[in-house]
This record gives C-alpha cells, structure tokens and sequence, in this order.
C-alpha cells in the first residue's frame, strides 16, 4: 500500500511519519503516537467521541485521513491542559459530573471549546435566531444542547453536560475580556 | 469522629475524574504494547447454513497480513456453557453476522482490508428470523432470565376477569434494542508461555477470567484479566464476548500481542441485544379502580445458540395488588443474534407494558392515574406472599406529583393546545429487585495512616471506585484521602460483575466488613499500626444470605411533559422528574447523574431506539448510529431526579438499594401515557416516532 510522509504539529510538538495513506488521524494519534486520549467509538463520524481541533477547528479525527493534513495544527485532549491547570471546560466537567464512564469525554471536551469559539465568532446554528444582532451568539442552554448534538453519551450525561459547557463558556468569555 | 456525614452520602466528585478529563484513563485497546498486531473480525454472510470454503489468498497478499484465522486453521477450544463464544471451531453458522474468521496484521488498516478480502462460499439453508405472536415454534420455558419460572399462577384469573366491572386488553409491543456502550468491546492479548493476560472491556472480570481459562484448557490462575477503565456495557459486557476470546486465540497463534476492538456496526450481532417482545396485559378491576385479576403474558424469541429469555412479565409478580393473577412467557428459537442483558432486562420492556396498561385502566376508571396505583401498592409482595423490606412506592409518587405540579393537570386528553402543539402529561411507577451477590475485599493499614482497599469491582461509568472508597473511609472512620483504592483486575481479591445493579451492595459489603474488622484490630493493639502493617480479608459468602425473608426492591416514580406536533407527528420531551426510594444514597451526586442517565436512554428508548429484523437476510438493519438513533443533547431538556429518605435495615450494612437500572424502568410508559394525554392517541409500540401517530392526525 501506498506510503506518504508527513508532519503534523499535535500539541504544539512537531511529529513527522511516515504512514500508510490509509490512516487516519485517530488511528495515527492513537496507534502511531500513543495518544489515546482521543477515542474511537464509530469510525464513521456518527459519534462524536474522536473529535479534536485541527487549525482551532473541532472535527471528527475518524473522518480525516492524516496524510491530507501536512503541516495543520492539532489539539487533543492531552493538549488542552499543564500539570498545574485544568482546562475550564475539563474542570466545569468534573464539577457538574458531565461524564460516567468517561469514554465520550475527551471528545465532548474538545467539541465544547469548538462550540465556545464558533458562538464567540458569530456563527449561527440551527436554533440561532434569523433576526439578531451581529456578533457573538450567547450560548443559552438550548444552544448548547443543539451545538452539542454531535457528541453521543450513551451514559446519559447530557443535563450534566449542557450546566458544565454553560459555566465555562462563562469563564472563558471572562477570560478573553 | 463522625465521618457518617462527611462521607457516605457525600457529594464526592469520580476519583478518576481528571485521568477522564485529560484522557489519561486507559481502556483495553489502549495499553502500550509495542509490537502488537492487529485484528479484524470477518462476520458471517448468511442467517443459516454452512461455510463451503473460504479463500484467504487474496487476503494473504499484503505482506503486512500475518495469519488469516478460520474454521479450518484455528487453535481448538474446549466448550464452554455460551455457546456464542467456541468461535472458528466448525463450518456451522447459527446467526448472520456471527464471527467466522479473523485477519491479523501488523496495521488496522491491513488487517481491516485483508478482512474484506476474505472470499466465503456458503451453503445456506432456510432461515426464521421474524418473530410473531403465532410462531409455530412458541414455547413456555420453565425458566427465564434470572433463574425465575417462566409462568407464575394465583387464584383464578379467568373466571375473575371475565366477571371483572372494568376490564382492559391491549397488547404492547417493544422493539429489539442495542446496548451500544460508547466503548465498542475491546481487548489486548498477550501470552507469555501458558499464561495469559487480557486487557479487556468488561464488566466483570471474573468471569472472564474463568471463560477464556475453560476455553483455553488452562488454569484460572494462569488468565490474568485487567479492565481499569471500561467506557460503559448497560447488560452487553456481562460476560465474556467474542472479541476476547478471538484476540485471546489470535495473539497464541502469533506469538505476539493481539488488538481487537469491535466494530461498531458488527455490534448489533455478537454483543448481544434486548430482545423484542409482544405482551399482552388484560386486568379486571372494580370500579373503584382495585384489581382484581391481572394476566401479563410474554411472548419473546432467543437464539439457536443461547437460551436468554427476556423476562418481561416480572414487574407484574411484584407490582399491585392482584389476587388473581397469571404471568408467563413463551419463546420461540429464531436464527438471530444472541439477545442478552440491556439495562433492566426484563423490567424495562414489561414496566412499558404494565404501566402503559394502569394508565389505560386508570382511564377507563375515571380516575387519576397516581391514585389508582396508590390503591393498589400492596402490603406485601402480590407473587412471594413475603413483606417488603421497604416499600416507598406511593411515597415516590406524591412527592412527584408535588414537584411536578401534577394536580394542575386537566386530565382530558388531546385539548391543550400551544399553536400547533399538543402539550399533555403522564405518570410511570419505577422498580428494580435488589441483587447481593458474595464478594471478598481486602483492606491494609499502614502505620502512615494510610489505607489501601483492593477488590476487583469494575466501574463502567457508576462510580465504583469512589463509592467503595467513600464506604470503607466510613467504615474506618478514616479521611478519604487517606483511602486508596484498587478494582478492575483479576490479581484482586475476587468480586461480582456490575450487573443487576449489584456491584456496591455486593462489593461494598465486603470492604465494609473488611475495614470494621481492620479497625478493631487497630483499636485492639491501642490505636496503632506496627511496622509491617496490618492487613484484612472480608468475604461476604454467609452474610449476603441473610434478609432471605423480604422482597427486596428500589421503587419509583416518574413524571413526563411531552409536546407532539400535529403537523409533523414529532414527540418532544419537555421535562422529566423521577423520584426514588432506594435504600439509602450512598453518593448523591453520582447517584444523581445515574438516576438521570437511566431516564435519558429511557427516554431514548421511547422516542427513538428500535432496529428491525430484516427478514431476507436475517439481520438487524440498523447497525450503526446514523440509522439506529439514540438521544442526543438536543433531545434531552430538564431532567430531574429526586430521592426519599429511606432506612432499610434489611439489605447490607450501607442501607443501600441498587440505582444502576431503575431509573430506565418507567420512563418509555411515562412518555407514552403523556403522549396520549397531548393527543388522545394510546400508542402501544415502541418507538413513538412520527410515522406512528401521523396517521391519526390526518
């Protein structure tokens, strides 16, 4: 099978392969790099639980093949935090108990601060109002809980969910002003 | 020192909390190993018959594929008892999708495409897939799941019913449903001569353990079986499954490590699923709403290669006063997957049933649907005859009733309109038996302060760790912190699945047992630990036989708002409130979140699961998240779940009920009875999806 070399920045560290162009970019991160943090739960983009950011962008890592991504910037779960501190949205998860076997987690952790950015950025989602003004959609729980549709928990965790994306897309926006 | 407060019942936040935030948790495909293969499974084509030939060589042309595994080139298994897991050991296929041979490789993608490769000539004989009410092949087992009779007889139900004032007879039917835990079952396998380690997702290792030891003709003590961290089962990782022994067999034929981890849309078929049903409730009642005959019957399908009979009609055993009552079930063996274990089996797809049936018996009556289950909230349990050890039934109702603001409610059904929505309500009683089952734990104190527990409990996402930490803190009257606690492997001392909502009764009581013993040793030797530290063994065999005497069950109650669209047909949930009596809480804030869990696939359960049986090629059609829905965020608005205080003395040393399945019990027939309060429609299948109710809005 066909091979192509490639660099890929993950968590801000250069890492270049030699891969299969067959591969992933889940598979590349938890195969090739051991990071399993992002976790395989469909391998068809229906879950939701291998979502990362590429270029600030959360996507589902199942659906990009690595070789088509030379030199983007990724972020994965195990990007988001120092050993000192915790990503606002990886502590709000721990507050409000937003996960049970933890296994959508990593991913709906990375779709959050996707969600927090594109709300920050103005883009609308299927719940927006036609009618608003220009500028940042606030996220109130109905949007979350709509921009937070692609990440399945099957443990049933989305109340806990919707109040810890709430808080800290809370703190987040303290933090940019 | 009181830590009674400060401790058990504690909202205390996971212990693993931040290794599942940062993504350090580790699950079975994910331990390092560096020169591990991988596998990929080949499912069968056909419902029913026999595999003529297979051709690998394609497959085998990549450099990269190691061994492709067939019937015909497979280590022999010895049997065991599930018969779904003597894999590649005859050309005999019993169920489409049914694993048949395996590709192994140095990459996924090799062993993925080497896979599909694989070339399958079949035989195929005639297959029965598609179960109904007349199948000639019914049957009434004596025994269904959980070891209890299939068919249970009071008084005389049929001349009592047939002279009854008010009688109802509906028949209600569920879907086969797909346990689908996030974590798709996975395993790592490795041998080091005759020893053999796995890394598995499970839900109890034990069993495990002892399956692969049989099948391998090995000692138990040479299977070493490892499930840190296990991202859900909900009933499908119960038992050993394929994937283990697969990767188990594969890694002996290599001589290496062996990956495999399930595919999602190869689930539906060897994982197990619940199986559909078709029940029939007739009740005789008074006006006055009191039964007085009441007649569940079941009728279900199993497999050719297992014996699982969905154990629908038992609520009816447990539920309301009926002095006359008949439950039973009947089965016929179709050429499918294996069903198995899904959350509350048994008590989930029969609470649909029965208390779909009240409501409509509380129609037919005139009277309000809290009060005519209050009525009939016996005194001691209708099937056993023996005294509930604690029974908060209509307790839970009322205290729901208030926080819902029930007695608003205008019990017309179809005329609350808001513009083109129909807004109604509906009521559901939840129940789930208590389940104790023998474990041991061993506690260790040493002279720092320090504990440490170890018991091979499994978290699949309840909060074992956490709990029995928060347990065995109380028990020592220790700090928690102080507490460190260690589950999930076989090289701990011995312990039952998390199954039946059992596991911290069950492992609870052991470390309890284990830790007031270890304190009273401490006490013993004048409050101080020696040098070399003390240790304890607890083994709970004796104690977990004691409250024999009592039915034992958690109870509850749940309430529903729905809004139907009359143009589209489409049932959205608006608000859900549970209240539940079950024993005491032990850590409110994950018995919380698993209340609400239990709710949220219950509430998946009545709008959206359900695959079909496709009767041309013998299986379900809905195999992957695209086409087989579960609730997503969107769909899940204000859940809440509510708690009594309840003391029971008669269940184990922590008070405590089990609250892993309950809360799934009831919600379908809450929605359903609120569907047909917003619209006067009664539907009695499940899913409650727009092609149901269109029809009658047109």
């Amino acid at each position: 099978m066909g091979r192509t070399a490639v660099t890929l920045e993950i968590n801000a560290q250069s890492c270049a392969f030699d891969l299969d162009n067959r591969t992933t970019l889940l598979d590349a991160l938890r195969e090739h790099l051991g990071l399993t943090g992002t976790k395989k739960g469909c391998d068809h983009g229906q879950c939701g639980a291998c979502t990362v950011l590429v270029d600030g962008m959360r996507m589902n890592s199942c659906l990009l093949l690595a070789v088509a991504l030379d030199g983007a910037q990724i972020i994965t779960v195990e990007g988001l935090s120092s050993d000192a501190a915790l990503h606002p949205v990886q502590q709000a998860f721990i507050d409000h108990d937003a996960f049970q076997c933890g296994y959508c987690t990593p991913g709906q952790i990375c779709s959050a601060i996707g969600a927090i950015t594109e709300a920050a950025s103005g883009w609308p989602s299927a719940v927006t109002p036609q009618e608003r003004p220009l500028g940042p959609v606030p996220l109130t729980a109905p949007e979350i809980r709509e921009r937070m549709s692609g990440n399945l928990c099957r443990c049933g965790a989305y109340v806990n969910i919707v109040n810890a994306v709430t808080e800290a897309a809370e703190a987040v926006g303290e933090a940019a002003r | 020192m009181t830590t009674m407060e400060h401790t058990l019942g504690a909202s205390i936040a996971r212990l693993e909390s931040r290794a599942k935030v940062t993504g350090t948790a580790r699950y079975a495909a994910e331990y390092v190993t560096d020169d591990a293969l991988y596998a990929w499974p080949v499912p069968a084509g056909i419902a029913r018959g026999e595999i003529t030939a297979v051709h690998t060589e394609a497959a085998m042309t990549d450099p990269a594929v190691v061994v492709v595994l067939t019937h015909q080139n497979a280590p022999r298994l010895h049997p065991v008892e599930d018969r779904t897991l003597t894999l590649l050991q005859s050309s005999h296929i019993a169920h489409r999708g049914q694993y048949i041979a395996l590709a192994v490789a140095t990459s996924l993608e090799a062993a993925r495409s080497a896979a599909g490769a694989v070339l399958v000539q079949y035989k195929a004989d005639h297959h029965d897939v598609v179960l109904a009410e007349d199948h000639p092949g019914l049957y009434m087992p004596e025994e269904i799941d959980g070891l209890w009779p299939g068919t249970r007889e009071h008084g005389d139900f049929d001349t009592v019913y047939a002279t009854a004032e008010i009688r109802t007879d509906a028949v209600y039917t569920t879907p086969p449903m797909h346990n689908h835990p996030m974590e798709p079952h996975a395993a790592t396998a490795l041998w080091d001569g005759d020893a053999l380690t796995v890394y598995d997702s499970n839900q109890g290792s034990v069993t495990v353990q002892h399956t692969l030891a049989q099948l391998f003709g090995i000692d138990a003590g040479q299977v070493r079986v490892v499930s840190e961290h296990v991202g859900g089962g909900f009933g499908s990782k119960g038992t050993a499954r394929p994937h283990v022994v697969l990767a188990a067999m594969a890694a002996r034929v290599v001589g290496r490590p062996v990956k495999l981890a399930v595919p999602r849309n190869h689930m539906p078929a060897v994982v197990g699923h619940r199986a559909p049903t078709i029940q029939r409730i007739r009740i005789g009642a008074g006006r006055d709403g009191c039964i007085q005959a009441l007649a569940h019957e079941v009728v279900t399908c199993t497999s050719m290669v297992g014996r699982f009979v969905e154990a629908a009609a038992l609520p009816s055993r447990v539920m309301y006063i009926a002095p006359n009552s008949r439950t039973a079930h009947r089965v016929t063996r179709l050429d499918i997957p294996a069903p198995s274990w899904m959350r509350a089996p048994g008590e989930c797809p029969g609470m649909f049933a029965l208390e779909s049936a009240i409501d409509e018996l509380a129609y037919v009556c005139g009277i309000d649907p809290v009060e005519l289950r209050i009525r009939n909230d016996p005194q001691v349990e209708p099937d056993s005859g023996l005294p509930f050890s604690s029974r908060h039934l209509t307790e839970c109702l009322r205290e729901g009733a208030r926080r819902f603001g029930w007695h608003e409610r205008d019990p017309s059904p179809g005329t609350r309109y808001e513009g083109r929505l129909l807004i109604g309500s509906g009521v559901a009683a939840s129940m789930y038996p208590v389940v104790i089952l023998p474990s041991r734990a061993e506690v260790r104190a040493d002279p720092d302060g320090h504990y440490w527990v170890r018991v091979n409990a499994t978290d699949i996402g309840t909060g074992a760790r956490t709990v029995l930490a928060q347990i065995a803190a109380d028990a020592l009257t220790a700090p928690l912190g102080y507490v460190h606690i260690s589950i999930g492997s076989t090289d701990l001392p011995e312990a039952p699945l998390a199954g039946g909502s059992s596991g911290t009764a069950s492992w609870g009581w052991a470390v309890h047992n284990a830790c007031v013993r270890l304190r009273g040793l401490i006490e013993h030797s004048g409050g101080s630990v020696p040098a070399g530290g003390l240790s304890v063994s607890a083994d709970t065999t004796e104690d977990v036989k004691s409250g024999q005497e009592y039915a034992r069950c958690a109870f509850g109650a749940q309430f529903a708002e729905v809004q139907v669209d009359t143009d589209t047909a489409e049932v959205r949930l608006r608000r859900l409130t549970g209240v539940f009596a079950a024993g005491r809480i032990l850590n409110a804030r994950t018995a919380r979140s698993q209340f609400i869990g239990g709710m949220t696939m219950g509430l998946s359960m009545a709008l959206m699961e359900g695959s079909t049986m496709d009767p041309e090629f013998g299986d379900y059609a809905e195999r992957d998240f695209a086409s087989y829905h579960v609730a997503v965020c969107a769909d899940v608005p204000a859940i809440e779940a509510h708690w009594i205080d309840e003391e029971d003395p008669h269940l184990n040393p922590m008070h405590s009920k089990g609250i892993g399945e309950i809360g799934i019990v009831g919600t379908a027939a809450a929605v359903a009875n609120a569907v047909h309060h917003a619209t006067g429609v009664r539907v009695r299948t499940l899913p409650i999806r727009p092609d149901t109710l269109l029809p009658h809005f047109a």
